[in-house]
Order: C-alpha cells, then structure tokens, then sequence
C-alpha cells in the first residue's frame, strides 16, 4: 500500500488537515474519513451527481476527483450550506415546494443549484435545467426541484 | 375491521388533509444529516465485497479463495457453503414471494451462476478497496454455458436449461414437460371466441418491452453485527425492515425475534429494495469475525444483480363493433423472471384490460427464467408492459373507428360493478372520472402544431395492497404526539400519516413527530410497496388516534367527575357536555395525565381488505426529430384519482415522479446484453435514464373519488402513473410521424429505422 498523504485543506470554511491514500477519491475521504455523510455516493464514476461539492466554487462529482488534489483548495458541502442563522433559501425553497421525496439526490442538487445562483441570479427555466442536468432524481421527475431553483432565485434576488 | 360501507367517514371540512405542511423529516434531508444506509460507521467496523460471476450462465467447477485468505487485511471469506441449507418453501415479502432456497442461491451461487453478476464469494476486510484487491485473488474456474437472453430465446426449442429438472406448473397442473417456462397462468371472462365473432373489427399486435431497472439513487447497501450472545442487528435502505428480517432470518437459520432490523433512511426504492442481497451476506462476515461488517454495492453491481423489472413480450388482441363497444379482448404475456422464478406477468394479467368494461376475456401468462438477474418488482409491477400492448392497440382501434380516443373510452370505461377478467368485481373507482376530466383538461384542448409534432393519451390502472401495518404513539407533557410507525418513509410518508393522526385528533401536522421505528420498536409492518402506506398504515394511525382520543375523553371526564358519555371531543377540545364552561384543549389535558393516571398511549394493528384501486390517464405531446429519431417530450399531463390527497404536494410528486420514470422507459432504458448474455451497459452513463434537461413540467391534475374502505377515502397514489406514459408516448409518435412501434424502448435508433422503413 502506498504511503499515507498529508492533505491541507478549507472544509465549509473551516480548515481541515487529513491523510489519505493516493488511491482515495474526495468522495471516500469526505464520508469515510471527515464524517461529512451529507455528500452521497449514487455510481463512483460521475454519472449522478449525488456527490456534488463545491471545489474553489466550482461543482465538481467529488467520486471524480482524488483527495490528494485538493491540497490548498477551497471545498464546500452541503454540510457547509445552512448558516447558523438558518436554512439556505434553497433549502427552504426545497422542503416548501416539496422538491424532494427519498431525499438521496438533495444535497447534490442543493449544491449545484447554490453555484447557478451565486453565478447568475435569475436563470431561465431551461438554462437551469442544463445547469442541473448532471444530477439525477429518479423520484420527483425534476418539476418541484427546479420551481424550487426558480422560487428561491425570486426570494435571494429581491434580499 | 369493519365493512366497507362503514369505513369511509365522508368528512368535506377536513382541517389538516388536503393542506400542504413542510414534512417533519425535510431539514434533515435538506442539511445532509438524515442517515442513509451507506452513512454509518461503527467502531471496529469492517468492510464487505462481493466476487461477481463474469459469465451470464456457467457451471462453477471449483472456487480457490485460499489466496484472498492470505491478503494482509483480509478478516473473511465466504461462499455459498457458510450459509445454511434451505428447503423448497415459499415465503411472502409482501410484494412478490420468494423461494428460500432460491433466496440462498441467489445470495451466494450454488453450483451454478445464472447471470453476469450474480455473487459467488463475499470477503470481508479492513476496508473497501482492500477487500476489492482480495477479490482478485479469488479463483473461480467456470465451465461457461449457453445463456438465454430473452422469453423467445428460453422458449425456443432446445434453448439451454437454467434448471434442469424446471418442469412447467400449466393451470396449477404439473405438465413435467422441462422448460425454462416455470408457469402458465389463465383468466376466463364469457366466452371469448363467441366475442370476437361480435366484432366488426378486430386488431391484433405483438409487443417487446426491454428489461429495464427501477433506478434508485442509492445503491444497496447492509451493515450487520453478529454480537457474541447471538443477536444480529442489520442496518439497511429497504422498504420493509419486517420482510429484511425475516428473509434473513431464515436464510441464517435463526429466530426471527434474534434478529433486529434497522431501517436507516432509503434513497428510493421503487419495489427494488424488498429482496435482500448483501444482509445476510454481512451477517455471516460478522459472525465469523466478532465484527461489524459493512457492505455498500457499486453502481455496476445494483445493474447487473439486483432489481431489474421483467422484459415482455405481448400478444394483444382486441374487438369492437362500427358503434365503438369493445366486445372482445385477449392477451398472452411471457415475462422474464431472470434467473430465479417469479411472477411478474401475474400483476400484468390483472391490470391489462381492467380500465375497460369487455364481457369476453381471455388472458394467458407465462412465467419464463432467462439468465438475468432475478426480476423484482417496479413501481405497479407487469402492469407497464402491459398498458403498453393494450392502449397502442386501443389507439390503432380509435384510428379505425375515426373516435375520440376519450370517448371511446369512455364509452367502455370499467366503473362500480365492472368484473375484471382475473376474478374481482371493482368498488366504487374514479376511471371514468379521469377520462372526463382529462377531456376538458387545458393541454387536451390545446392545438399542437408543428412538424412532426403528435399528441398521444392512455390510461393505466393498478389494483394496490392493504397487508399488515402497525402504529403506537404517546401523549407528550405539552400536547405534542410522538408517532412510532413501521413503514420506510420514501417520499414524504411520515408527513402523510402524520397528518392524517393530527386529523383524527384535532390537532396540527407539527403537534405530531412521526419516526420510523425498527422491528423491535413497532408492531409488523409490511413493505413500503403496492401503494399502501399512506392508505394501510394511515388505517393504523387513524386508529391509533381513535385510541387516544377515547382515553383522552376518560381522562377528562376523570377531571370533571362525569361520565365519559358527557365529554365531547372536537376539533382538539374537550367540552363537558353538561357544563359547556368546562372546556380543556388536548394539550391542556396533556398537561394534567399525571394526576388523572398516568401516561396515554395509542396503539393500533390493522390489516384492511378495503383496498382501492388506482386509475390514471396521461396526455403526451411530442417532437420526432426526422434526421436522428429523437423523441422528445413537449408537454405532459396526468390525470389520477387519488381517492384523497392527503399532502396534495407529495401526491402530485409521486405522479410526476412516475410519468419521468414511464417517459424514461419509453425512450431510452433498456438493458443491452451482448451475445455471450454479459451486460453492456452497467452504468448510468450507458443505462440512460431521464435528466431534467429530458423532461418538461409535468401538470398534474388531481381526481379524488374517495376509496370506500378507507376512513379518508385515501387510496395509494405511487404506483399506477408509472403506468400509461409509454403507451401515450408511442400513440403521439404514430400522431407524429404515421409510424407505429411496438417495442420498448423506442430509442432514436429505433424510430429511424421504423421511419426508413415506413418510406
């Protein structure tokens, strides 16, 4: 087995210093290692979405991404996406449109969703289906989760 | 329980159902702190992988696992021979029954493995990846087989056998003919030869539909510990904690009561997570090393060896006379039941020509093994296949009469009374009441323009399950309900029954505190499965708030020094009725139990016969690109009586949900075998199911004619919209294009082709 890395990084805000294998995916390290479950894993191979974080406010599938290089990077999850305040708009928007039913995709689309709205604040209706395109639902049929995108646009435009 | 007349309440003032509250377990899921199987993590915790057979249909002819023995980190190694043997029996699990010693096979191969994919050794290591390696070092020798890949190729004379010594069960008779047909099954309605000399014209079509997966998110995923005073608790994503414990039980050869199930939260499920596949699998690893053992499948392995729903062929054959009554029908359904029997064309058979009332039905069904993995339930089970061959040939029959395709059905629709070809005479249903609304819908009266633009319809029914569930809840100091209830929650269920008990109390959505307990917490439940939690289990809290509300008024009446008869309970108030000062609110009762005698609980078991069955109807208009046989959806509706709504959001959910999953059928999934019976596309790249870019607003509409045997006249929502899309999709492709197609999918390729040969 290879030797252990010693990676340095900024979780959520907060700095976080972890060992990993070269072979370990950010994926494994942030479920495995850091106890951040919120990021799920639906394929490994970046076909679902379901482990979407934020690298240097970016959506990446973290399953595609190997823990080593995220040395000096800036990651969040959706663990770092509610404040102590409270809920992120599109969390709210979310359970108020009833935008999820088992829930396993949310925290994926949660946060691909955040990164389209700190990019462009009022998205049409078709360039946030493209955005969120590479997260799949199986349970909703997308048409409360992207009325929840719209809505939360609306509430986060006019704050 | 009580008769159906006597169970619909007819409330029209309802103060919690019908209103749209935010569901007691959403902050968790919106935070990512709700736990999901694969999230947990016990101390000492080991990690579990599965060998996985290469071939579709082989014969094992010696497994050497003596160097992932050796592996550094390596803690165990299983085959087939460190579970126990099982006998040929049958137990139910809830949706679609199992044959234990099929169960054991399928687990870990005996002798033989029957589709690519199917588990042959189980390692258990110090972690994922250092199981994985151990799974290299496994030597398996095969002696490779001819596979069977489809019910034409198992039916075909001399195709290889999957069992030798199958023989096929024709009418409940042995015929010992070998095959790989395990069942024939017939229903009989009049005398269908004589029908169809009534007809005027008669349209007969033979369908294919792909072997397609439920799709869930989440993969499959069991934690187990055998402790050493020989409890085993197993930590899994299922959709009956019960049905997990009881399928592992045996096939451990233990107690059930020795085995405790941990429901964690599931990431859908879809009548896919019913069978179990790595629990007990887990628990043997766990016995033999004194620790906790964790197995988590990859999504490679959720394609090839769980699920998937049967492929089909149909044959569908139907009657009407010049006035537009159908006289006539006859079907034959051959469906996969992949490597293990099943019993998939059984619901197919009941569901194909129910939404019509026909006086003249025959309907044949056959059970076939092919070497895939062992078919398990989707989302209204064989009833997709089969509105697929039924409403395409009912649209070719409209075409031919020059009718309305609303009108023809609702000249024929089944309503109170109508008998089904497979035996039951329908209750009081809403199928009328979903074709007329779907008449005078907005999208039904929109002109569609457009090339190569077509609008489709169908319709779809599905008959739903009551079975066993089981509520108990307390009476908390400040008025607030915790609710323990047995059912998995995949889409919004605890906030439905909730609900629903808050309605029975008199009290609000967020005074109640649902929770979904483990088999030693709860009464037996059966699965989340046939549509039936929010009307099974809803019976149970209703009951359960019935309880608490008669101890509450003794209470009261305690209080007061009257009798019980004297106090009123309404709306969450209790009113003593000879001295209508003395008034308490339920919390401030709550509040006195102590002096009045102690604590309150409600408890209810229910298993309700009164189940009703489910209509939908769909409207599809859509776009054929000429050049490159893409289809895609412009505009979709469903129409669907839902008896009551209870938490109008998730039913209109659950029917979005189940349009995407049929329009994702219709299109584009399919399993892709190559020749030598491997799957080709084993991931969700290449098993294309629907993104949001795919799909347009579904519009809901719906319907509500109250299920007579339901106090709130709820009757399962989840599965039957799942039904009419593939049928709707391809009647608007022939709108579009004049094209017909009689095979799922109708993937680009396909519609090409049929557009070359069409010119």
């Amino acid at each position: 087995m290879a030797k252990k890395v010693h990676v340095t990084t900024t979780i959520n805000g907060e700095e976080r210093e972890f060992l990993c294998e070269p072979r370990q995916t950010l994926l494994e390290v942030l479920r495995d290692d850091l106890d951040l479950t919120g990021t799920k894993e639906g394929c490994s191979n970046g076909n679902c979405g379901a482990c979407s974080v934020l690298l240097g406010g970016k959506v990446v599938d973290s399953c595609l991404v190997m823990a080593v290089e995220t040395e000096g990077q800036d990651i969040e999850t959706i663990e770092g996406v509610a404040s102590p305040e409270g809920l992120h708009p599109l969390q709210q928007k979310f359970l108020e449109h009833a935008a999820l039913q088992c829930g396993i995709c949310t925290p994926g689309f949660i946060v691909a969703a955040k990164a389209l709205l700190e990019k462009e604040p009022n998205p049409s209706e078709e360039r946030i289906r493209l955005y969120l395109a590479g997260n799949l639902c199986r349970c909703t049929g997308y048409d409360k989760i992207v009325r929840a995108v719209q809505d939360a646009a609306a509430v986060m435009s006019k704050a | 329980m009580a008769t159906q007349e006597e169970d619909y309440l007819g409330i029209t003032d309802y103060k919690v159902i019908g209103t749209r509250p935010i569901r007691h377990d959403g902050v968790d899921k919106v935070t990512g702190r709700a736990k999901y199987g694969a999230d947990i993590d016990l101390a000492g915790m080991l990690h579990g992988k599965v060998l996985r057979s290469p071939h579709a249909h082989a014969r094992i002819k010696s497994i050497d696992i003596s160097k992932a023995e050796a592996h550094p980190g390596v803690r165990s190694v299983i085959t087939v021979k460190d579970l126990p043997l099982q006998e040929d029996q049958i137990k139910d699990l809830g949706e679609g029954a199992a044959n234990l010693m099929d169960l054991r096979c399928n687990v870990l191969a005996e002798g033989k493995v029957l589709y690519h994919g199917h588990a042959v050794v189980a390692v258990a290591a110090t972690d994922a990846n250092v199981a994985e390696e151990a799974l290299d070092l496994i030597d398996v020798e095969y002696e490779v087989l001819s596979p069977v890949l489809t019910v034409h190729d198992a039916t075909a004379e001399g195709a290889p056998l999957l069992f030798e010594n199958q023989t096929t069960k024709s009418l409940g008779e042995d015929t010992g003919k070998k095959s790989n047909v395990t069942t024939h099954f017939q229903h009989k309605l009049g005398d269908v030869e004589a029908g169809f000399e009534k007809a005027d014209i008669v349209v007969e079509r033979e369908f294919d539909t792909a072997t397609v997966h439920q799709g869930y998110i989440e993969p499959q995923n069991a934690t187990a510990l055998w402790n050493a005073d020989g409890q085993v608790t197993v930590w899994c994503s299922t959709q009956g904690a019960f049905t997990v414990r009881e399928q592992t039980a045996q096939l451990l050869d233990l107690p059930v009561s020795q085995v405790k199930v941990v429901p964690m939260e599931i990431g859908g499920g879809f009548g896919g997570k019913i069978r179990v596949y790595l629990e007990p699998l887990a628990a043997v690893l766990s016995k033999k090393t004194g620790r906790p053992v964790k197995m988590v499948m990859s999504r490679t392995e959720v394609l090839q060896a769980t699920g998937p729903t049967a492929g089909s062929y149909i044959k569908c054959k139907m009657g009407v006379t010049n006035e537009g009554k159908i006289v006539a029908a006859q079907a034959t359904l051959m469906y996969e039941s992949g490597g293990f029997p099943g019993n998939w064309a059984a619901p197919g058979s009941m569901c194909i020509f129910s939404p019509y009332n026909i006086a003249d039905v025959q309907i044949d069904g056959y059970e076939v093994l092919v070497n895939k993995p062992q078919t398990m339930a989707y989302r209204a089970p064989g009833a997709t296949n089969a509105a697929f061959a039924s409403e395409t040939v009912i649209d070719e029959i409209c075409e031919a009469l020059g009718a309305d395709p609303f009108e023809f059905r609702l000249q024929n629709t089944s309503k109170e009374g109508t008998r089904r070809a497979d035996g039951p005479t329908f209750p009081r249903i809403g199928n009328e009441e979903c074709l007329q609304l779907a008449r005078e819908t907005d999208h039904y009266k929109s002109k569609l323009e457009g090339k190569a633009r077509g609008r489709g319809v169908a319709s779809g029914f599905w008959f739903n399950a009551g079975l066993k569930s089981s509520a108990s809840a307390s009476v908390n100091a400040d008025g607030k309900i915790s609710l323990v209830e047995g059912s998995t929650d995949i889409g919004g269920s605890r906030a439905a029954l909730a609900m629903q008990l808050a309605e029975t109390l008199g009290l609000k959505s967020e005074d109640i505190k649902p929770q979904v307990a483990d088999t030693d917490s709860v009464g037996e439940t059966d699965v989340t499965g046939g549509s039936r939690t929010t009307f099974a289990t809803g019976w149970a809290v209703h009951k359960v708030g019935l309880d608490i509300k008669a101890q509450m008024i003794e209470r009261a009446a305690k209080l007061w020094e009257v009798a019980a008869e004297e106090v009123s309970y309404v709306d969450g108030v209790l009113t003593n009725s000879a001295d209508a000062s003395k008034q308490m609110t339920f919390a401030e009762l709550a509040g006195k139990l102590g002096e009045t005698g102690g604590p309150v609980m409600g408890r209810a078991t229910v298993q309700p016969p009164g189940v009703g069955g489910a209509f939908s109807t769909v409207i599809v208009d859509v776009e054929v690109d000429t050049e490159t046989g893409k289809v895609e959806i412009l505009r979709a509706s469903i129409i669907q009586d839902v008896g009551k709504a209870i938490h109008p959001s998730y039913v209109e959910g659950q029917m979005q949900g189940g349009v995407a999953q049929g329009i994702g059928w219709a299109l584009n999934e399919e399993y892709v075998y190559r020749e030598d019976g491997t799957l080709a596309n084993g991931s969700l790249l290449d098993y294309r199911m629907p993104t949001c870019l795919d799909l347009p607003m579904i519009e809901t509409h719906i319907v509500e004619v109250p299920n007579p045997g339901h106090p709130y006249g709820v009757r399962g929502v989840g599965e039957v919209p799942i039904v009419p899309p593939p049928a709707a999709v391809a009647n608007a492709i022939y709108d579009a294009i004049g094209v017909r197609l009689f095979d799922l999918p109708m993937s680009p390729g396909r519609v090409l082709e049929a557009l070359l040969k069409k010119d």
